[in-house]
């Protein structure tokens, strides 16, 4: 791989990089608080492949002898890195594959992420509002570590992507990011009362519903469920950030 | 390679100093006319990825195989910045600062530098595809390979950015984070101490780069950025796709079967954290959420996790050469698995 070569898939990969992170693609793999580092990467790179087209084209190198070989031959050759190729892959994922956000499969396949590490001591009263909006993540921590003491009596709107649990019944998740979508884990809550069956896995919906102290097992990790009994649901279209 | 006062660096195999076998039969005698060149092999390439679109993007839409692009490309966004900055620096550091700097801030006695360099990686906030390149700079400027293993080993496990990430994920086990801290030094320095000892200098190969002593230091620099883009980036590749693989390929119904027994679940999660490869400043969000395991073998998973993993092996392939990651990469996870171990017994 000569060193034009090399500046187009620089160019290519910081140019990938910066789409990424000027557009909302970037939240489908990582957190938002990443988001002016990928710009100045990306840009980094972009000036580095300038850089390199830029002296590639300019000047020939002089200490070497055989200096109209544009990095084609010798000088180099043996150490131009040929592995730099693979770099064209991650440029076809982001620019024209894009794959989506984990969903329903990725849940399926981790137990979920409630761990009583993650309990606070206490818990503050739900945000006002007739639905009150809450995260599954809060959900099932009130449900599970303080016995919905603080969830009784109000009607409460969640959001998530319908999954199917292991009796077959569908689930409600969302996949909790601490860094990247390799440590994405799903936080689950089963369902009763109106549930929406009739939903292929993945769709996005938002449902209202009240608590519940029925509670069941993620058989994978033998984490606690809570479900929620299910008064109204609304297929939705999947909101801009994904993850909790 | 002049007067240099690092210790062992001058013996370190320069790869080429006796040239390499004459480049592959096809570079041929030397015909500078166009030929069909690794650009024009870029441009097709190109054009066929883009004419091919659709077919490509149908052939991903089975729910495993998305669920590997999604993750493979999420490592990748993830580490580029990272990357990029980590690579950046060590240019700096390669063409910048001069070689008189190492001597003057390492204690000249090798076996001192190590802990100091191992104590220095608490001031590089990053991840672990920063420091591999970092590393392979600090060598090629005369730092003593044994100090500058050591920083690689340290920065990327107690830099401040990764003990409070550990702190934020395990707020009621605070000695989880002075286990991490004191284990990962350990770790670091008695590898270092080991290379002192052990270590041949013609494990690594740090390739023989002349446009490093290039007059102009910005072209210098450039080119040290380009190379280790290209370089240190394509492994970084390789290591997400494995890791990727790993992430869909093992279900973890498995690892909760492991997870009763306390010898088990300490190997189960030690080379769970080499196949993950995650990013040393996420591991004990992943960690914190393995609540069957026992502590201790957690512990295990965050010391291990920054030194050795798939990407990280990929990395120093690709940085140090081969005969040095064979070697170095397994004792680094014993040493890992056992300081982890012994930590975690005294201290949780």
């Amino acid at each position: 791989m000569n060193r034009q070569a090399q500046a187009v898939v620089m160019l290519l990969f910081g140019g990938a990089v910066l789409k990424a992170g000027v557009t909302d693609i970037h939240l489908r793999y990582v957190k938002e608080e990443l988001r002016p580092f990928l710009i100045g990467a990306g840009l980094l790179l972009v000036v580095a492949a300038a850089m390199t087209l830029w002296y590639d084209l300019r000047a020939p190198r002089p200490e070497t002898g055989d200096d109209h070989d544009h990095g084609h031959g010798h000088d180099h050759g043996h150490h131009e890195p040929r592995v730099g190729w693979l770099l064209i892959l991650p440029v076809l994922g982001l620019l024209l594959v894009a794959p989506p956000a984990l969903g329903s499969y990725a849940a399926g396949q981790a137990g979920t992420v409630l761990s009583a590490d993650t309990s606070a001591s206490d818990y503050p009263p739900l945000p006002p509002g007739d639905p009150a909006p809450v995260t599954l993540l809060d959900y099932a921590s009130r449900a599970v570590f303080d016995d919905g003491k603080s969830l009784a009596g109000r009607n409460l709107q969640l959001t998530g992507f319908v999954t199917p649990g292991a009796d077959g019944q569908p689930m409600l998740a969302r996949m909790v990011l601490s860094c990247c979508a390799a440590d994405g884990r799903p936080i689950k809550v089963g369902l009763s009362g109106d549930t929406p069956i009739s939903v292929p896995a993945d769709t996005w919906v938002r449902l209202v519903g009240v608590y519940t102290d029925r509670t069941g097992t993620d058989p994978i990790n033998q984490a606690t469920v809570p479900y929620l009994e299910v008064r109204a649901w609304e297929q939705i279209t999947a909101p801009k950030q994904q993850y909790e | 390679m002049t007067d240099r006062h690092g210790v062992g660096a001058d013996a370190i195999d320069w790869a080429p100093a006796n040239p390499p076998p004459p480049p592959a039969p096809e570079a041929g005698p030397p015909r500078r006319e166009r030929r069909f060149g690794s650009v024009e092999t870029l441009a097709v390439l190109l054009v066929l990825l883009v004419v091919f679109r659709n077919p490509l993007a149908d052939l991903i839409s089975g729910a495993r195989l998305q669920t590997w692009t999604t993750v493979f490309v999420s490592v990748l966004v993830q580490a580029a910045p990272f990357l990029v900055f980590g690579v950046a620096l060590s240019a700096v550091i390669a063409v910048y600062v001069p070689r008189s700097f190492w001597a003057r801030a390492l204690p000249r006695h090798p076996a001192l530098a190590v802990p100091a360099a191992g104590l220095a990686g608490v001031a590089l906030p990053g991840c672990e595809c920063g420091s591999v390149p970092i590393a392979g700079s600090l060598i090629r400027r005369g730092v003593t390979p044994a100090a500058a293993l050591a920083f690689l080993l340290s920065a990327p496990a107690i830099n401040p950015i990764v003990l409070t990430a550990t702190a934020v994920a395990f707020p009621n086990n605070p000695e989880m984070v002075l286990g991490r801290g004191v284990a990962s030094l350990i770790v670091a320095v008695v590898m270092g101490w080991l290379w002192l000892r052990l270590g041949r200098a013609d494990w690594i190969r740090l390739p023989h780069r002349p446009d490093l002593d290039d007059q102009s230091r910005a072209r210098a620099f450039w080119s040290a950025c380009r190379h280790d883009i290209m370089h240190a980036g394509g492994f970084l590749v390789l290591g997400a796709a494995a890791a990727a693989t790993i992430n869909v390929v093992v279900p973890e119904a498995w690892l909760q079967t492991l997870a009763a027994d306390p010898v088990l679940s300490v190997l189960a999660l030690a080379v769970l954290a080499v196949l993950l490869s995650i990013c040393s400043e996420a591991d004990a969000f992943v960690a914190a959420s393995l609540s069957q395991f026992s502590l201790t073998s957690r512990l295990v998973f965050l010391v291990v996790g920054p030194m050795v993993d798939l990407k990280l092996i990929s990395l120093q392939t690709g940085v140090f050469g081969s005969a040095f990651a064979v070697r170095f990469a397994p004792v680094t996870f014993v040493a890992a698995v056992v300081a982890g171990t012994g930590i975690g017994w005294v201290l949780l």
